[in-house]
């Protein structure tokens, strides 16, 4: 099997505060891989290592066998590493169309493109259409964003990230926040991603890591706790000592 | 695919012209015809329009705040004064383009200051390379002429055949001409990717990284064109005055910008255009009234302005015009109303 995604040894310090703790983490190419972990074990700044938004004190990141440790944010985008993030980061001015339509054309090269106007290029139009289609956000593509309902914002931030055409998707809590009624549409979308993109998914619902993840790390104030299928996860008695409290280790 | 040219059409909503935005252009060229005792003034509103839009460039559709922008009206002045007095380059339009350009390379160089760090520390630092660069121009006056300014300067003939004239005119429909052209250029600019990714560089810097847009690259290409529009401003301001003095560089240039912003909105490429006009009759029609305080009315204007909500203002201005169109072209509105209250 070949790794997708790799770090090695990733420790990061807040002043005294060691919130990942040398962390080594391979995820295989086309896993369903969940990161889980109670509040504050320091998922999010994980994920926010791997991106790029938080440089590593030490350790390294390899996409694809190759070091991107130092890489600037954009550059991990185009190398096929894409995210959303737990609390919306949308274009509030911007339409969902106008959202999309820019990750589209960055993705194919077309962004520094000052002279040629926005959608006279079929080609990122066809895409920008598939996109809007498959999360259901075609009604409301000319809706600036912030006049949008949560869910639809949800789709949408899914959707800017899947429009980068990801190898490696990292889904930061996707369902998060998104009413019941709506839940529904959000799951379906992540559970038909294509079998080649590779998912590392930090989730709290356990429900959704259990019927999504073929493999689960359990991370425990920064530093890996233990790592396996999920039903040999759920079965470990530290994990539940660490998710049900004291109680279960009593039992 | 029916979807996808759906798309392209929405896409290209609002790059398509409006009529309002033709019937602006055509009332500002009427202008010229109908009041031919007032062009110095209405020059002066041109320049001021032009040197609008070149702010409107980087804190309207990128976000960058600047308290500075005199600095390329500034060089692009003097350059242009300098080509003339000398006679480097004696043919306007090519002077206009160097001048320009000179303000582009002062615009390039700084702008890695400016894109580092917030808001304050932008204001901070362009406020201070536009006081460096006046305090500069004080020190070497064997160039600059110092306080004085540069005196002398003869203005050739536009291509080599129209001459300027005492009345003006000349400068006038030359000065429109310069800001329609680089109006057309803006106008393209902003509806490209680029554009809009300055756009949303603005809404979200982290999103904009997060999707593979190059954010620093993209300020600096913005705030360096913006610059050249500057420094296009300030050479026509020597060309069209034939006087180039240390005002250029004043704080006073680069506030009266903000507040120009302030009146006409941003983000839509006409506010600095009818911030300019606004700021300016309110400018002569105040110094009228009360020569010594018109500030104060100025600043009470703001004020209301700031409190009422610029949004609210434009649609009681525009609610006869957008009632006319809709009755006539069934369309909704007539001038693009800002789309932040920036």
């Amino acid at each position: 099997m070949t790794i997708a995604l790799e770090t090695q040894n990733l420790e990061k310090q807040f002043g005294g505060l060691r919130v990942t703790r040398d962390l080594s983490l391979k995820i295989e190419q086309g896993a369903r891989h969940a990161l889980i972990g109670p509040n504050g074990a320091g998922k999010t700044t994980v994920i926010n290592q791997l991106t790029g938004v938080l440089k590593p004190n030490s350790g390294r990141i390899l996409l694809e066998g190759q070091d991107i440790t130092d890489l600037a944010v954009h550059k991990r985008v185009l190398r096929g590493l894409s995210r959303t993030f737990q609390i919306n980061q949308l274009y509030p001015d911007l339409t969902p169309l106008e959202t999309i339509g820019l990750a589209v054309s960055e993705r194919l090269g077309h962004g520094g493109d000052w002279w040629r106007r926005m959608g006279t290029r079929s080609d990122v139009n066809g895409e920008i259409a598939d996109l809007l289609t498959r999360f259901h956000l075609l009604d409301v593509m000319n809706e600036q964003t912030v006049t949008l309902p949560y869910g639809k914002q949800r789709l949408l931030e899914i959707a800017v990230a899947i429009a980068a055409k990801p190898r490696v998707l990292l889904l930061d809590e996707p369902a998060a926040g998104v009413p019941e009624s709506e839940r529904h549409d959000i799951l379906a979308v992540v559970g038909s991603l294509p079998r080649d993109v590779t998912v590392l998914l930090i989730e709290h619902d356990m429900d959704l890591v259990f019927s999504f993840a073929d493999r689960i790390s359990v991370l425990v104030s920064g530093a890996l706790l233990t790592e396996g299928p999920p039903d040999q996860v759920a079965r470990d008695p530290q994990v539940k000592a660490v998710y049900l409290g004291e109680e279960a280790v009593n039992v | 695919m029916n979807a996808a040219s759906d798309v392209g059409f929405h896409a290209q909503r609002q790059a398509r012209w409006h009529y309002g935005e033709v019937a602006f252009w055509l009332i500002v060229l009427a202008c010229g015809f109908v009041f031919p005792t007032r062009y110095l003034i209405m020059t002066d509103i041109l320049r001021l329009a032009l040197f609008a839009m070149s702010l409107d460039l980087i804190l309207g559709y990128a976000g960058i705040v600047s308290l500075g922008h005199a600095a390329f009206f500034g060089v692009g002045a003097y350059a242009a004064g300098l080509l003339a007095l000398h006679g480097i380059i004696n043919e306007p339009v090519l002077a206009l383009i160097v001048a320009g350009l000179a303000a582009m390379v002062l615009g390039f160089a700084t702008s890695f200051l400016v894109i580092r760090g917030v808001d304050l520390t932008r204001l901070m630092v362009t406020l201070g390379i536009a006081l460096l660069l006046e305090a500069l121009a004080e020190r070497f006056s064997n160039i600059t002429g110092g306080t004085d300014g540069l005196q002398g300067i003869e203005m050739q003939p536009i291509f080599g055949e129209i001459s300027f004239d005492m009345f003006g005119k000349t400068g006038f429909f030359y000065s429109l001409a310069v800001l329609f052209v680089l109006f057309l250029f803006a106008r393209r600019v902003v509806h490209s990717p680029f554009g809009l990714s300055l756009r949303a560089i603005k809404n979200n810097p982290l999103r904009a990284a997060a999707i593979g847009i190059p954010v620093n690259r993209r300020l600096i290409a913005i705030y360096t064109l913006a610059a050249f529009y500057a420094g296009i401003a300030g050479a026509l301001f020597t060309q069209t005055t034939a006087i180039a003095s240390l005002d250029v560089f004043a704080f006073d240039r680069s506030a009266d910008l903000m507040l120009v912003l302030v009146i006409g909105g941003t983000g839509y490429l006409y506010g600095g255009l009818i911030g300019a006009v606004i700021f300016r009759m309110l400018q002569e029609v105040f110094a009228t009234i009360t020569p010594q305080y018109w500030q104060f009315w100025i600043g009470l204007v703001l004020v209301v302005i700031v409190l009422v909500g610029r949004q609210r203002l434009h649609r009681w201005v525009l609610y006869v015009p957008n009632l006319v169109i809709k009755q006539f072209a069934g369309r909704k509105a007539v001038v693009a109303v800002p789309e932040s209250d920036a």
